[in-house]
């Protein structure tokens, strides 16, 4: 048991504990999946979850590390969708094939992700020049404009108001892709921001001008990280190209951006784990209330989905609950429990 | 000649409500230094309870002066128990509960009153008036003498009126209005009031025309009057007019084309950008200098 618990605190595993996690569920997952013992439901959470962590966490780097709040996120996705969409469509129907391949997926998920970075520079561009909400409201009408775009381009392009049909990939197997790109995207970002990179991403984030005066290339950051989060968002929306038939653009509208800062923004800015932790948690608590509320009690889902929302940014936030906050929080809960509980036996050790 | 003097009266017309809910976002934004992105649902509320007193006694006068009042409670209460506790917290966790409220009004919305679509026919109004070659409809010259007499109301009251000048006080300094004795709590109180008035008539001039009500009514009016009101300058009042209406007459000219016609919105929102890549504070927006 020492051995064990000795293993988790060593500084190496606690620095790189996210990867072991998430490479340890793409395993058990895995091979519950390829043995049969995973039910297509639990396949889809899995995919989903995935998707969510790669867009928080991607999100994140902009919101959390750069200080930039974008409400576009979900049209970098968007364009990345359509784009990896539509190669893995041709490549597919030109090897005469009916499900798409995993060669054909990774040349589906990079060319989204290519073209969702070029978009990025784009949207960086403007960035420069702007801050707070009014760079909000361009990446939100970023956003709009490539929904209305794509929506309208010819039909033989994207398919107009049908949608762009998709290729399948073997369900079975999709998720540990999704977990395998939330991964690289993990490694990315952790590595970037423990880097020199990272500080002075950081330091443009607490302030701008005195990160110009220690002589950090303004220009060259920003639009870094905004390449570097819309090219996981163009992968996340290749990703989420495959767990739909028919690919519509009212999927990607700004409503979708706002959900994936709300998981950034609960996760803790600035914190990646947190992030992806949220996401997880964000998208599981909505899948079983989608579940569990099932005939007239359907509609229930948003109200009670949005009253924990604001409840919980209050709680977390409001000045005049500080006092509340220091005596009730999960910190004194858990010494509360553990108080309780060592009365009866000992006290397990804490793993983490 | 005739299309573009049409497309070009529609425009002010439909610039005039966007210029409405414009100046709701802008005066909360100045004063209260937030994006309320509930705003555009306050809209759908309002034209919720239209539909409702429109149930209860078909007129569409008592039915116009009850979303009125509906809404400025609303407002209200939605500033008193999600904003104020978080006065002074970090501006993102304000936006997020915004967003959570208009999650939470679309909800209950669609919770209440269902998915399916509803109709309040009494408020439409249907005809034209001729005049020459032109004509234009009985809903266009509504709107634009509602917005020029709301506007003229509003401007004088936010110059003259003691309590407007507080608002303007407070949207300048809150900490010195409140030192000079300025009730700042029910200044914002107040603030969020009028713009929720303002959103019940902007759902009644957008019923008028189409009555058609869903729980996403607000929605995309919401975002684009937000947009005019950036392009404006946020925190102006008179820059939300100005943005409304120029976004209102891009809107109807873009329409007009029929090969742009399906890309209005892309029009639209690019036209923001490109405004705000040359004048970052916006048209009458004033732009303030970074200092360290």
């Amino acid at each position: 048991m020492s051995m064990i618990t000795g293993f988790f605190k060593k500084p190496f595993v606690r620095k790189y504990a996210n990867y072991f996690v998430v490479l340890l569920a793409m395993l058990v997952f895995g091979v519950l999946s390829m043995t049969g013992n995973l039910k297509m439901g639990t396949q889809f959470l899995l995919e989903q979850i995935a998707i969510a962590m790669l867009l928080a966490v991607s999100l994140g780097m902009v919101v959390g590390f750069l200080g930039e709040l974008s409400l576009g996120h979900a049209g970098f996705m968007c364009v990345g969708a359509f784009l990896g969409g539509k190669v893995s469509a041709v490549l597919t129907e030109a090897m005469g094939a009916t499900q798409s391949s995993i060669p054909i997926l990774l040349l589906s998920l990079l060319a989204g992700g290519a073209v969702a970075a070029v978009f990025g520079v784009i949207i960086g561009l403007p960035a420069l020049r702007l801050r707070g909400d009014y760079l909000a409201i361009v990446t939100l009408a970023f956003g709009e404009i490539v929904r209305n775009v794509i929506m309208n381009l010819p039909e033989s392009w994207f398919g107009k108001t049908l949608g762009l049909e998709t290729p399948r990939f073997d369900r079975k197997y999709l998720f540990v892709i999704a977990l395998f790109a939330f991964l690289a995207c993990l490694i990315v970002t952790q590595n970037l921001i423990h880097s020199k990179h990272g500080r002075a991403i950081i330091a443009i984030k607490d302030n701008e001008i005195a990160a110009r005066a220690m002589g950090v290339d303004i220009t060259k950051y920003k639009l870094f990280v905004f390449t570097v989060s819309s090219f996981f968002a163009g992968v996340a929306g290749v990703l989420s190209s495959y767990t739909q038939s028919r690919l519509q653009t009212t999927t990607f509208d700004y409503n979708y951006s706002i959900e994936i800062l709300v998981m950034v923004v609960l996760g803790g800015m600035g914190s990646i784990n947190g992030s992806a932790l949220a996401a997880a948690l964000i998208t599981f608590i909505n899948h079983k209330l989608q579940t569990v509320l099932t005939g007239n009690l359907a509609v229930l889902q948003n109200v009670i989905y949005s009253l924990i929302l604001i409840l919980i940014v209050i709680y977390r936030n409001a000045p005049g609950l500080k006092n509340f906050r220091e005596k009730y929080n999960f910190a004194t809960l858990g010494a509360a429990l553990k108080r309780r509980f060592a009365k009866k036996k000992e006290v397990p050790d804490d793993e983490q | 000649m005739i299309n573009f003097l049409t497309a070009l009266i529609n425009g002010l017309s439909s610039g005039g409500t966007y210029a409405i809910i414009a100046i709701g976002y802008t005066m909360v934004y100045g004063i209260a230094k937030m994006l309320n992105f509930a705003h555009g649902d306050i809209i759908m509320v309002g034209g919720y309870a239209m539909f409702s007193t429109l149930m209860l006694m078909g007129h569409p006068i008592p039915a116009l002066a009850v979303a009125v009042v509906f809404c400025v409670i609303l407002g209200v209460c939605v500033e008193r128990f999600a904003y104020r506790p978080l006065r002074g917290a970090s501006p993102l966790a304000v936006l997020i509960t915004a967003i959570g409220v208009s999650m939470l009004l679309q909800s209950v919305a669609q919770v209440v009153f269902g998915t399916a679509p509803k109709m309040p026919t009494q408020l439409q109004i249907a005809g034209a008036v001729n005049i020459g070659k032109l004509a234009i409809n009985k809903s266009t010259i509504l709107t634009l003498s509602v917005t020029v007499v709301l506007m003229v109301v509003l401007t004088l009251f936010v110059k003259r009126s003691k309590i407007g000048r507080a608002m303007v006080a407070v949207s300048e300094d809150r900490g010195a209005a409140q030192l000079m004795g300025i009730n700042t709590n029910a200044i914002i109180a107040i603030t969020f009031g009028i713009g929720s008035a303002l959103a019940a008539v902007a759902a009644y001039l957008m019923l008028m025309k189409a009555p058609s009500l869903t729980n996403t009514l607000g929605a995309m009016p919401g975002i684009k009057a937000f947009t005019a009101a950036v392009i404006g300058g946020i925190g102006s009042i008179p820059g939300a007019m100005l943005g409304g209406i120029l976004l209102g007459i891009i809107e109807c000219l873009a329409l007009s084309v029929p090969v742009l016609a399906p890309f209005t919105e892309a029009i639209e929102f690019a036209v923001l950008i490109v405004i705000l890549l040359v004048k970052p504070a916006g048209l009458l927006g004033k732009a303030r200098r970074e200092k360290v």
